[in-house]
């Protein structure tokens, strides 16, 4: 093999991509985000910027719940190019539950059971192109479970 | 090491649809022991990872809010009857735990 400049330039090009395409995955969880202690901060603090309500973000959640501590919620989207969905319950001490990154593979949906302290609304977040689409629904946490 | 997670994938097409259940106790840290009524610790899963041949088709980071023994659901295209799905988390403790599974 023969190094002469222009190998060399595009060996190490090829280095670096490979460093940065985990980074890129791998970006560190966002603490400070997950430690605010209003939506409005979270949100900020995650993305810098603030989320348009979008008819495109569909969020199956219960109306209400009997039990707060396991609340199913799916989202989905038929927004291409999704980077991320974030999910935050207003009312809760932290509002920031979950985010979520995806790869070039992924299909912009996922679900997981969140735990909700009380009655509050649920947003969430879909990140895609750079842009934040959001969507909110309240949730009535039926609290000692007998329905009223 | 915690403990094992399962794993539930089907493959319709070259679509992965992936389960997953994480038995964590998740504590949120609010909670007191009803016995000594301390402030049982926060313990919680903060990162879960899903590769698929060496690829990250996932990432999740959580927070206490996730319930205990967390599911999650996702899914992702590419994907072939018998290929293998690797999920792994780690907690705050710094604990972690990895399974692979075949997909269906």
């Amino acid at each position: 093999m023969k190094f002469d400049r222009r190998s060399l330039i595009k060996g190490a090009l090829a280095i670096s991509a490979t460093f940065a395409l985990p980074k890129m995955l791998f970006a560190a969880r966002p603490d400070k985000a997950f430690q605010s202690t209003d939506a409005a901060g979270a949100i900020a603090e995650l993305f810098g910027d603030t989320a348009t309500a979008s008819d495109q973000v569909t969020m199956k959640i219960p109306d209400i719940a009997e039990n707060g501590a396991v609340v199913p919620v799916t989202v989905s989207t038929d927004i291409e190019n999704v980077e991320s969905i974030s999910l935050l319950v207003v009312n809760n001490p932290t509002p920031l539950a979950s985010t979520v990154n995806f790869g070039p593979r992924s299909l912009p949906n996922v679900s997981v059971r969140i735990k909700m302290g009380q009655s509050s609304p649920v947003i969430a977040i879909v990140k895609a192109d750079g842009k934040l689409y959001s969507t909110e629904k309240e949730v009535k946490v039926t609290i000692g479970g007998c329905g009223g | 090491m915690g403990k094992p997670i399962k794993i539930r994938a089907k493959v319709k097409g070259d679509v992965a649809e992936v389960k997953a259940l994480l038995p964590h106790d998740m504590e949120s840290g609010l909670r007191r022991d009803p016995e000594t009524d301390e402030l049982v610790p926060a313990h919680y899963i903060t990162e879960v990872v899903a590769e698929h041949k060496g690829e990250v088709v996932l990432t999740a980071y959580w927070s206490t809010a996730v319930s205990k023994n967390p599911y999650v659901a996702f899914s992702f295209t590419g994907a072939a009857p018998g290929d293998m799905i690797k999920v792994s988390w780690t907690d705050n403790s710094g604990d972690t735990s990895e399974t692979e599974a075949a997909m269906k």
